[in-house]
């Protein structure tokens, strides 16, 4: 785990589980996932949000595009809407989601929009 | 064991101005469970960024929602202040503050409206709304637009209101209040009201923590959070107490709410006493580049925005989860048990706003 | 026909406005502005209403909810699009999930523009939707004698 910024930590897919535990156990609330693919870096960047009271921390998970990240939504059950979201307009690949929807959550025509085209 | 059925309940419900579609399971007349879908308004705004500049989505973020389409506004441009190094002259936080606060005035009226429409009582629904439209006349008079007026840019507001304008808000707000307080002692005293409210959707303080609840309903359930708390704007300089109520039930949630309404007119009227004179806009020049997280407190709970710049005027990622967003797994919860005919209650106690949600 | 075109009931649908416009149009039935002294009032079935108001533009996942709720309204009836986006697709007409305005699906006989559109024009459009309807329901009722 390695400090990026103030409240915010970079951290490694197999740490992931382990310190989202610490947090359920020590009763911080999921504040959001958030999902992005910057165009100069092309790969995955996960930013998992805690809150706790007025405490508030960000874990990074850095993803290439065919990686498999693990879910969370066996810890946290509200994660499912967002780890659902993120594979349905991203493509991020997210193992053993509690409820997958299977790209059925907005039933959009166009397959993951936010995903910058590849230039060709 | 009675015979189970799962029923449809929206997208297109006589209850609800917005689409939202549960299947429920039921036992008879009880719930066994409640599938949410959403999608019937995704619009996916924030892939806009590829075509619309880090200015221009200022008024994309603004009609994000309708309800609270300044805060939208507001959280947007803070976080690019953030990003861009930019200090805002302190009469626009104060401005800022003011707006904020009178649609959270409007945004709670109108739930209470909902309400009474949800339980049956049409006339308390009117008497709302016609209170409501006094906010608006005001949003009208400062600002040109009654539900969404953009007066919000990067590095301050637009519109100033003069001095005397808000001597006479403040006035107008002092008479209002008796109203409210005679209009929403019917909700908080009135028995038929209470019979609907009392012990309906429990929600217990770590439910709310684990299923991530924001807002008034976290508050509803003895949680002492709100970030407003944090001081962004002028509200660092204002004094107010966290309003929270520790029944957990529907009766709570309205609860916090009404306090709430009572709160924003105090802090107009402290934001009235202490508002500085000054510029009310910083020029803003550059790129942004770099990120920046902001929570804000909507009428409907904390807010997240997250905004990454890369150096070009367009944005590498603009995220918002919305309250409603977050409070959808404890509706799921609270609407478990429940009576068939009180899910249309309960789907408004989160007060749901789904344009938010979808986006 | 004569006797109800006197009071039309009026349906409201959420297209995926940013629902500035559908409070707007819920504020219309409320006592400031009181569309229902024209003898219209507010319904939430779609089988028993006469005008459809509609905001927001279409998405793909409620074109489909909007096709059946106008299939479901009797004959003559009159669609009012409410707000730019119904109008046209508005500020959203270039995201990806929007398809255009609400005239993609169903035929639309009134556009009241403004974002949000404001209760005045809303009225406006409403009172105008009436005359329509008087209309629709005479043509209809020729038709129907003529057969």
């Amino acid at each position: 785990m390695e400090q990026i910024k103030d409240n915010m930590y970079q951290i490694d897919k197999a740490e992931l589980l382990q310190v989202i535990m610490e947090k359920k156990n020590a009763l911080w609330r999921l504040c959001q996932i958030c999902c992005s693919f910057p165009k100069a870096e092309q790969h995955y960047e996960v930013t998992y949000s805690f809150s706790s009271g007025y405490d508030f921390v960000q874990y990074r998970l850095i993803a290439e595009k065919d990686e498999w990240v693990p879910s969370i939504s066996r810890v946290y059950n509200s994660a499912v809407f967002y780890e659902n979201e993120m594979h349905e307009l991203w493509g991020l690949n997210v193992e053993n989601i509690k409820v997958d929807l299977h790209d059925k959550l907005y039933r959009i025509d166009v397959e993951t929009p936010f995903l910058p085209k590849e230039e060709n | 064991m009675g015979n189970r059925s799962v029923v449809p309940f929206g997208p297109q419900h006589p209850v609800l101005p917005e689409p939202i579609h549960l299947d429920l399971v039921l036992e008879d007349e009880k719930v066994l469970a409640a599938v949410p879908s959403i999608g019937f308004i995704h619009r996916g705004l924030e892939s806009l960024t590829d075509k619309k500049d880090f200015n221009e989505m200022v008024y994309v973020a603004e009609r994000i929602c309708g309800i609270c389409s300044f805060q939208h506004g507001m959280a947007y441009c803070m976080a690019l202040e953030e990003i861009m190094n930019v200090e805002v002259p302190r009469r626009a936080d104060y401005l800022r503050t003011i707006w904020s606060e009178m649609s959270r005035l409007h945004s709670h009226l109108l739930w209470l409206g909902l309400l009474a429409d949800g339980f049956g009582f049409e006339s308390l629904f009117m008497h709302s709304w016609r209170l409501r439209e006094k906010i608006l006349d005001m949003f009208e008079i400062s600002t040109g637009g009654r539900v969404i007026f953009s007066v919000n840019k990067i590095g301050g507001v637009l519109k100033d209101m003069p001095n005397d304008m808000l001597r006479d808000f403040v006035r107008q707000l002092n008479d209002m209040e008796k109203e409210i307080r005679d209009t929403t002692k019917i909700f908080l005293d009135d028995y038929t009201v209470k019979s609907r409210l009392v012990g309906v959707g429990i929600l217990t303080g770590e439910d709310a923590i684990r299923r991530g609840a924001v807002g008034p309903m976290m508050r509803a359930s003895g949680i002492n959070v709100d970030m407003r708390k944090n001081g962004y704007c002028a509200y660092g300089d204002l004094d107010f107490d966290v309003i929270t109520s520790n029944n957990c039930d529907s009766y709570a949630r309205c609860e916090v709410r009404i306090g709430e309404i009572f709160q924003s007119i105090d802090i107009i009227r402290q934001c009235v006493e202490k508002i500085p004179d000054g510029e009310i806009d910083t020029k803003v020049v550059g790129m942004p580049n770099g990120e920046a997280s902001i929570r804000v407190e909507q009428p409907r709970g904390e807010a997240y925005y997250h905004v990454r710049a890369n150096g070009t005027k367009f944005l590498d990622r603009f995220r918002v989860r919305t309250p409603t967003f977050a409070n959808v797994p404890a509706l799921v919860q609270t609407l478990q048990g429940a009576q068939y005919g009180d899910v249309p209650l309960l789907v408004l106690t989160i007060d749901p706003c789904i344009s938010c949600t979808e986006r | 026909m004569s006797t109800i075109h006197k009071s039309p009931w009026l349906l409201h649908y959420d297209g995926s406005s940013c629902n500035g416009c559908d409070i707007e149009v819920l504020a219309c039935t409320t006592p400031v502005y009181d569309v229902e002294r024209f003898g219209v009032i507010n319904t939430g079935n779609p089988m028993h209403a006469d005008i459809f108001l509609i905001t927001g533009g279409i998405n793909s996942q409620n074109a489909s909810v909007v096709k059946q709720i106008y299939d479901q309204m009797p004959e003559p009836k009159v669609v009012i699009a409410v707000g730019t986006c119904a109008c046209t697709g508005g500020i959203f007409k270039e995201c990806y999930n929007i398809l255009g305005g609400a005239d993609t699906v169903i035929p639309v006989d009134i556009y009241v523009p403004g974002c949000a559109a404001r209760p005045e024009s809303i009225i406006d459009g409403v009172v105008k939707g009436i005359g329509l309807f008087k209309e629709k329901a005479a043509a209809l009722e020729a038709k129907q004698k003529a057969q």
